[in-house]
């Protein structure tokens, strides 16, 4: 069992509130998953890309500002959140920020123009405090909290995880073909970073993307490709994606207002939006691609 | 007419509260307001109670219910009136998955749709839904009736026994087993009293009956090669 969150803001004047209305909805989803919690924020593009980076040794940040400047030759903004840091790297110098971060043993969780990525081990409401996650706003954003059944309970194997820039997944249930699918990528020359199955899935979305496919295709696909459990929600640059598998045993219910379009595992999660007594409520058909983009 | 607000009573009080009520024959009826999607409202009631559950409610609502009338005036998350034994349960909104599953008897009525796997492994309970369910539906479904206005889903009554299932729309597929049946005047009647219990604008004559076509009740030796 895990717990998933997605809102979508329709309009701006709800932006600064983005942060804190997905909090409340992440909290509410702590049954569902008490382990770990994480969230991806899509909030205004950056001019260069976002990188965000986590280490568990709070003294790997130290000299970390010093060391991209001296190495990149230009000043590198370093925003420190807990375990995590976002910094602002000019997008031709991706390859060389990854390099760097990398060789200081930071773990890179997700690159894009717009979004950020947080994730921890602990309760939602304490990941959530850690990271400040109500004082952000954004245009969009999906969270997790997750009860672990394919790998072990770290900061890697907390969701969304993010194969591509400004991509991410988060994901309710577990895949059966994940180390065949692996392998295959592979091949491809795709490379996941954990054991876990849902990176997998991440990294199959972003492969078909890359090789030309559109969201909604990357989508249909993982209902042919990808064997087991799952309800996927999937968040770009400029929105976000929903599909379950063809049994949908795992939860999933949508709310749509003027306002926002909002994903959850529970009804629950929807009780502190405004104007949830008039939105429209569903549940999403099985098999079935949905997503918004703006 | 007492008045349980959970946003100030917890769930365990609120259900000790009906129970006992129900258990009293107390026969005064009760509001819940604010339910928020909790988890199983209502669950548990043995005996004749009115419960009105002001807006929509998650897992397991009217579990087990016996002899009670609960009417839900939102919709309903997964495993709504799971294993009734009798009474009445009403939903004014949608249902999620395996409305009243196992339900030994009763009315469940669904004023929207319901999803997938309604009625699952039903074993005498009636269940009406308004709109359309979902694939899977009346899977292994034992003895009651299963009524249904809208549209049904793919495999409906897979692997069915004895229960009676009425669809008014188009049947996506039928599962393993599940066959057309002819509507004899003893099924138009059955039908004309459910659609008339809940409350339900159709004509019985605009439905179809759909069975078991008890194949799969006896092993059949044709297939002692398939093992």
């Amino acid at each position: 069992m895990c717990g998933i969150v997605g809102l979508f803001l329709k309009k701006d004047e709800l932006r600064p509130r983005l942060g804190d209305m997905l909090t409340d909805m992440l909290i509410t989803m702590t049954d569902r998953g008490p382990d770990s919690a994480g969230i991806a924020i899509y909030g205004d593009a950056a001019e260069g890309l976002k990188f965000t980076v986590q280490s568990d040794d709070p003294t790997a940040f130290d000299g970390l500002a010093e060391a991209l400047e001296s190495a990149l030759g230009t000043a590198i903004p370093v925003t420190l959140k807990d375990t995590h840091a976002v910094l602002l790297v000019p997008a031709e110098q991706r390859a060389a920020a990854t390099e760097l971060l990398e060789g200081r043993g930071l773990r890179i969780m997700g690159i894009g123009e717009a979004m950020e990525i947080f994730k921890e081990v602990g309760l939602p409401k304490d990941v959530a405090a850690r990271f400040g996650l109500r004082e952000m706003g954004g245009s969009h954003g999906i969270g997790h909290t997750r009860m672990a059944t394919e790998s072990a309970v770290t900061t890697l194997g907390a969701h969304p995880f993010s194969t591509a820039e400004d991509q991410c997944l988060v994901h309710n249930g577990s895949l059966s073909n994940h180390n065949d699918m692996r392998r295959k990528l592979a091949r491809k020359g795709v490379f996941t970073k954990t054991e876990n199955d849902t990176e997998v899935g991440a990294a199959y979305i972003s492969s078909r993307i890359a090789e030309g496919a559109t969201l909604g295709e990357a989508l249909e696909g993982t209902l042919k490709d990808l064997d087991g459990f799952f309800t996927f929600v999937t968040g770009t640059r400029n929105g976000f994606g929903v599909v379950r598998d063809p049994i949908a045993c795992k939860p999933a219910v949508m709310a749509e207002t003027d306002d926002y379009v909002a994903f959850a595992s529970e009804y629950r999660a929807f009780a502190d939006l405004p104007g949830i007594e008039s939105a429209r409520v569903w549940e999403p058909e099985p098999a079935t691609v949905y997503f918004w983009e703006r | 007419m007492p008045t349980l607000d959970m946003s100030r009573t917890e769930l365990r009080e609120v259900n000790a509260t009906l129970q006992a009520a129900a258990k009293a024959q107390a026969n005064e009826p009760f509001e819940i307001t604010n339910p928020r999607g909790a988890h199983a409202v209502a669950c548990g009631l043995d005996g004749a109670l009115e419960v009105t559950v002001k807006g929509s409610t998650g897992y397991y609502c009217a579990g087990m219910n016996k002899d009670a009338t609960i009417h839900v005036e939102g919709s309903a998350g997964p495993g709504v009136a799971e294993n009734m034994m009798s009474g009445t349960v009403v939903i004014d909104g949608d249902a999620s998955q395996y409305a009243g599953a196992t339900g030994h008897g009763g009315l469940l009525v669904i004023k929207g749709n319901a999803s997938s796997r309604c009625g699952i492994s039903m074993k005498g309970i009636d269940i009406v839904v308004h709109g359309s369910i979902g694939h899977m539906s009346a899977f292994m479904a034992q003895k009651g009736n299963l009524v249904v206005l809208g549209d049904a889903g793919d495999a409906l009554g897979d692997s069915l026994y004895e229960a009676r299932l009425f669809v008014r729309g188009s049947v996506k597929s039928l599962g393993a087993d599940c066959v057309e049946k002819e509507m004899r005047p003893e099924h138009l009647q059955i039908l004309a009293d459910l659609l008339a219990k809940a409350g339900a604008d159709a004509k019985p004559e605009e439905f179809k009956r759909y069975g078991s076509a008890r194949t799969l009740y006896n092993f059949n030796i044709d297939n002692a090669d398939a093992y």
